[in-house]
């Protein structure tokens, strides 16, 4: 399948290709990994006039420790992450990087680019949720930082301006006895989880101090989970509490029937998502080694 | 502007060999391998960036060459199936493939082999979960798979004994 004709331009920097943003309007289109743009474009979903190559700019898919946040380049690989002992420091983030769809992708896909994207069905929004996250944008006019609650404004749709793209994601490390698990339930590796659940977690002594609870793939956005969450703050967690917080999640999510599963059936998943992300969360904040898997059908 | 149907100039060696060529921008890397090179080894079977039959290394990592630009290979070492052989021998991934009948119709063993190379790269001793993970991104729709874990496994333990370095 052949997309439709564009020009190609090769960015050099980010401030370049925002700088070429700019001058093509509304034709031009950024190309980090390509893994959702490229397959969008053959089926002539996406048609750009242009397109803006980040792949040669050098330098920018670091994965780096400076203080007490980790810093990602905008095109720092899933496969980057992955295999990188410094992301390695937040276990969400490796259970999210290593399971997305496969080594193929993996090896192309970019966070920038999967939060530039804003796919409802897409992991990162939903693990980066539970965490504090920044988001750096830069365009013609100077750089910006934006919460991630703030970046991410709809299915598909961003804060960024149509001359913005991201350059940074800044993910603050989580304090001394912190755990977090993310969990995909997928049909098989390359396609979208039907549903996700990502829970962080600190303990103080034997109870929750802080939770954040985010649900992927079962609304138009990550939906956080604060009925559940205010269930568990402050509380010693119990089989019984880490059900209502099931319960509270399928509450609050709002899926959408597809060839996926049906509603009812997603709700369900989520729930028991919620439930197995919790207990391998709050294993992790005891100390102990949990691995972590995406669950095939 | 350019004109929108302008070609761009790019250089890729493939299986070691450079070649240089002007390509339209929209052209895929398989459309490349196969139109271009005749290398036809690498081949299309969802254009969707799903089965991985069109899996080739670009820079020593496994890629869909559905969902990469061949223009984004411009200065990329790509290996392709034909760049298994070394003089007339069959890669012990090749040879694996055929003595433990991984394959029947042959379709996406091109693609598995170079996902398996992925993984033999780096890790010479693979467990089965290793295995699965590094094939996760390729379907074979004629067998069920283990033959092709037989293979791989394989392949591992030749290169291992012969202290293969690719």
């Amino acid at each position: 399948m052949y997309p439709q004709a564009f020009t190609y331009h090769r960015a050099s920097s980010l401030k370049e290709a925002a700088s070429l943003l700019s001058q093509l309007g509304e034709g031009g289109k950024l190309l980090a990994g390509g893994q959702s743009l490229i397959p969008l474009m053959k089926l002539r979903f996406a048609n750009p006039a242009h397109l803006v190559d980040l792949n040669f700019v050098d330098g920018i898919s670091y994965v780096q420790q400076k203080n007490d946040a980790l810093h990602f380049g905008a095109l720092a690989r899933h496969a980057g992450i992955e295999k990188s002992p410094t992301a390695a420091k937040i276990p969400i983030l490796h259970d999210c990087a290593a399971g997305i769809a496969d080594v193929q992708v993996r090896n192309r896909g970019t966070i920038g680019g999967s939060l530039a994207e804003a796919d409802p069905s897409g992991d990162w929004g939903t693990v980066l949720l539970t965490l504090s996250c920044e988001v750096r944008c830069i365009g013609v006019t100077g750089e910006r930082s934006l919460k991630l609650s703030e970046f991410l404004k709809d299915a598909y749709t961003t804060a960024l301006a149509s001359d913005e793209l991201v350059s940074e994601v800044v993910v603050k490390v989580p304090p001394e006895n912190s755990g977090g698990a993310y969990i995909a339930f997928k049909r098989a590796a390359p396609v979208y989880p039907t549903a996700s659940a990502a829970v962080q977690l600190s303990l103080e002594g034997d109870r929750c101090r802080e939770i954040a609870i985010a649900l992927g793939c079962v609304g138009l956005l990550p939906i956080r989970v604060r009925e559940g969450e205010s269930l568990l703050r402050g509380q010693q967690i119990t089989p019984k509490l880490i059900e209502s917080a099931a319960e509270a999640a399928r509450a609050a999510s709002d899926p959408q029937p597809d060839m996926r599963g049906s509603a009812d059936y997603k709700r369900q998943l989520v729930g028991a998502l919620v439930k197995r992300a919790t207990e391998a969360a709050l294993q992790r904040a005891r100390g102990q080694q949990v691995e972590v898997s995406h669950i095939y059908a | 502007m350019p004109d929108i149907t302008q070609k761009v100039s790019i250089q890729v060696r493939v299986n070691g060999k450079p070649h240089s060529r002007a390509v339209e921008p929209r052209c895929l890397l398989v459309e490349f391998l196969r139109e271009d090179l005749e290398l036809t080894g690498t081949h299309i079977g969802c254009d969707t960036t799903y089965c991985g039959a069109c899996t080739v290394l670009m820079n020593g990592a496994a890629v869909k060459s559905c969902t990469v630009f061949a223009v984004q290979a411009d200065g990329a070492e790509i290996t392709t199936v034909e760049g298994l052989e070394r003089d007339g021998e069959l890669h012990p991934i090749q040879k694996a493939f055929g003595d433990c009948y991984g394959l029947q119709c042959g379709y996406c063993t091109p693609g598995l082999m170079l996902s398996a190379l992925q993984l033999l790269k780096d890790n010479l001793s693979p467990n089965q979960k290793q295995i699965r993970k590094a094939i996760a991104g390729n379907t074979c729709r004629c067998t069920g798979y283990q033959n092709i874990f037989k293979a791989i496994e394989t392949a591992a333990t030749k290169m291992r004994s012969a202290g293969h370095g690719d």
